[in-house]
């Protein structure tokens, strides 16, 4: 099977580290990863902070990127829901404004072909169990997109908890919100604070060494956070954990 | 604090206090976390929620569609039931109606029934300034009142206040207001709810008129309904001669048999109650029903627009109009828990208040135009509303409105927003960037001007920025951004690495 990896622009440009965890796995677990060199950024910090019209640009340029590809694989819950969720929306906008079936059929054909990384693992690839080995103590906090947009459910966790080594911890209040929400930490950066730290210490009280989720965007609030209140924690992509074996191990 | 939300400061401003304010933070977390793992419970019990949650939504859907219709429908039957319906377009138009009622009536006092449509228009106020004084007969509003405070909850308008504050309360205000608190009131839940009661029960048998609001109003029968946990809303509307009802437009539904929807998800969304401990309807008057002996000997429905025409007419934004005011979407959302309700500037808080009250108002004032953007986006409100509707996207269209501007109706007149003042800088960058993505060459010189420089970022920013770095560090910018790895080592066959 032949799939193109969407890495995202933030993990392109800040978490290079992840994409290549993630070309290490599907490598291993025999898929051929492509990544189409001239992919950029799916709209969605555009698309959420009101600016429909400056995303739809870009979310013509993913669809004639990746088109063509049986399927497209992103380690990012909230860029996979952009395009599965918020892509048909854009394109039903854009008829309902009369502005032609452009948007809607150009959109149309990669909206089914996108997984979030830990939904091509379990529903396309059948897998639960990848071969990992990770020696630490891990909670998992499932991001918001991928909970609620994508509805993720239990797959990342099935995962980790097929990781040889891995002792997973519950965090509590798992499905509240780390307080990232792209611009949102930005315009009430208080309360997104305050949010993060809440987080933070609920992690903290699991006793884990790590914090995993499916999403470098809210790592980096949690990451950041965590920095700043001298946390003994570490926020790693499950990708990376997912990569890790014995003859490779992760840090 | 006064009762007015006029020059509310925007919600950041206004969040940044509550933030910083460990009890009342205490208080809120206690409190929705509590409400909000009995609802949970509630909800499960039921085996059809999902099929119910969706016929709430439709059979809201479709009454908003033919609301005119319902409308008209609803008049014919109250007037046939001996009622008398206002048409009021907006709050001075209500509140002049229903002064103009009660001044008829010779009265000068008035009990009311927890209604926050006369709290949206500032119906106290105005019967105030025209020498009569409402009493607020729910105790949570009472609360709100006595202490000359704001509601900060839909459900429990003094959700910010512990038993202590309320015991103050009562023993400084009561006697002002009627019956004074008994000597040397505790604060054990107990004694301030026998401290209100006392003080309630000579406000109901004096008066003779009574004013409430509506969750429902039923358009072939011309009833209307209230659901409460006190009784007090019985006692207002059975005991007055004359009873005033304020309902926005939007509270109808067409037949009888659609209460059974709400009447199961309402109470398990708000109180987590399995059915409310009182459901009162009425239908007329007295004497317009033949063979019944019962009821208000005059009853006048005032039908309240102000801004609901306005919200109808946009495709996205309408679905606010479907909300039951259960209270649900408060009690889980992250922002509301931290920033607290008076931080929204409206009787309408949390997600629900931050869609609603731009459009109810529009969005010119500085709170309004900052109320989309008081939420991370996280979806939690949309997955508990019973009638699903779809915050974190009406936010979203709302966010478009104020920074690229568009078609609106406002006051029934179609105008074409500009895009408001105040985000040209942010309007820039997403320009910029989005320039920057749709030209792969750039976005990568900029991708490797970041790596060389890495050395010289710092882990916190000036500027804009500050509001980030203020807590939390950065991450820091990687020797070489992924495209560069792919292509140096041909995705990772060669020169691993
Ligand atoms: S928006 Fe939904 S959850 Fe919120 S108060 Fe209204 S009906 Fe309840």
């Amino acid at each position: 099977m032949r799939v193109a990896l969407f890495l995202t622009c933030v993990n392109d440009t800040l978490y290079p580290d992840t994409g290549r965890a993630v070309v290490k796995l599907l490598t291993r677990l025999g898929v051929d990863v492509d990544f189409p060199m001239s992919q950029t950024c799916c709209g969605q910090a555009h698309y959420n902070t009101g600016y429909r019209h400056e995303a739809e640009p870009l979310a013509r340029h993913f669809s004639d990127v990746f088109r063509d590809y049986e399927a497209i694989v992103t380690p990012s819950g909230s860029c996979g829901a952009m395009v599965r969720e918020l892509y048909p929306r854009m394109g039903e906008r854009a008829r309902a404004e009369g502005r032609g079936e452009s948007l809607a059929t150009t959109l149309a054909p990669v909206v089914p072909k996108t997984y979030e990384l830990t939904e091509f693992l379990v529903d396309v690839m059948g897998v639960t169990d990848v071969g990992a080995y990770y020696p630490h103590t891990v909670t998992y906090h499932p991001t918001c997109h991928g909970l609620r947009g994508l509805g993720l459910g239990d797959r990342p966790r099935r995962l980790l908890q097929a990781v040889k080594g891995l002792e997973l911890k519950e965090l509590p209040g798992a499905d509240e919100c780390c307080g990232f929400g792209g611009t949102f930490a930005l315009k009430n950066a208080d309360v997104s604070a305050a949010m993060g730290a809440d987080k933070v210490r609920n992690a903290e009280s699991t006793g884990a060494e790590v914090l995993c989720a499916a999403d470098n965007s809210c790592l980096m609030h949690i990451g950041g956070t965590m920095s700043r209140l001298e946390s003994g924690m570490r926020p790693v992509h499950i990708a990376e954990i997912l990569a890790s074996t014995e003859e490779e191990p992760a840090v | 604090m006064s009762g007015t939300f006029v020059g509310m400061p925007a919600f950041p401003e206004a969040a940044h206090e509550a933030v910083g304010n460990r009890t009342l933070r205490a208080n809120l977390r206690h409190a929705t976390h509590t409400i909000r793992a009995k609802r949970e419970k509630a909800v499960a019990e039921v085996s059809d929620w999902a099929e119910l949650r969706e016929a709430g939504k439709q059979i809201k859907d479709h009454t908003l569609r033919h609301l005119d219709r319902y409308l008209v429908q609803l008049e014919e039957s109250v007037v046939a039931a001996g009622g008398t319906v206002h048409w009021a377009a907006d709050a001075d138009e209500a509140n002049e109606i229903v002064t103009k009622l009660v001044k008829m009536t010779g009265e000068s006092e008035v009990v009311k029934v927890k209604s926050m449509a006369t709290q949206e228009i500032g119906l106290n106020e105005a019967l105030e300034a025209e020498g009569i004084r409402a009493y607020e007969t729910d105790l949570a509003e009472l609360i709100v009142q006595l202490g000359k405070d704001r509601p900060s909850h839909i459900l429990v308008p003094a959700i910010h206040r512990n038993r202590g504050e309320i015991r103050d309360i009562f023993a400084r205000e009561m006697s002002e207001w009627g019956r004074p608190a008994p000597e040397g009131l505790t604060d054990t839940p107990a004694e301030l709810a026998e401290a209100a009661r006392l003080h309630l029960r000579e406000k109901f048998l004096r008066a003779k008129v009574g004013i409430s609001g509506a969750n429902f109003m039923v358009a072939d029968t011309g009833t209307l309904v209230v659901v409460e946990s006190e009784g007090n809303g019985r006692m207002c509307l059975t005991l007055p001669e004359t009873l005033i009802s304020v309902v926005g437009i939007e509270k109808i539904v067409p037949t009888w048999q659609d209460l059974e929807v709400f009447l199961q998800t309402l109470p398990r969304s708000s109180t987590a109650e399995r059915m409310n401990p009182y459901t009162s309807m009425w239908t007329g008057t007295r004497d317009g029903r033949a063979g019944e002996g019962d009821g208000p000997q005059n009853f006048h429905l005032v039908l309240l627009d102000n801004g609901r025409s306005d919200t109808l007419a946009d495709e996205v934004g309408r679905q606010a109009l479907r909300c039951i005011r259960c209270s649900a979407c408060l009690n889980v959302c992250p922002v509301y828990e931290r920033a607290g309700g008076h931080a929204y500037g409206s009787v309408y808080p949390g997600p629900i208040g931050a869609i609603l009250s731009p459009q109810l108002r529009g969005t010119a004032s500085e709170i309004d135009a900052s109320l989309p953007y008081a939420s991370s986006l996280c979806g939690a409100c949309y997955e508990v509303c019973p009638v699903a509707i779809d915050i974190p996207e009406v936010l979203v269209h709302l966010r478009e409105r104020i920074v690229e501007g568009g078609p609106v109706v406002r006051e029934g007149n179609k105008v074409v927003l500009k895009p408001a003042k105040g985000h040209a800088a942010e309007r820039a960058a997403m320009r910029a960037a989005r320039w920057a993505f749709s030209h792969p060459g750039a976005l990568r010189t900029g991708q490797r001007l970041a790596s060389r420089t890495r050395r010289l970022h710092p882990r916190s920013l000036p500027g804009p920025g500050k509001a980030w770095s203020g807590t939390r560090d950065l991450p820091a910018v990687p020797a070489e951004p992924f495209r560069d790895w792919w292509q140096r080592t041909n995705g990772g066959k060669e020169g691993g690495k």
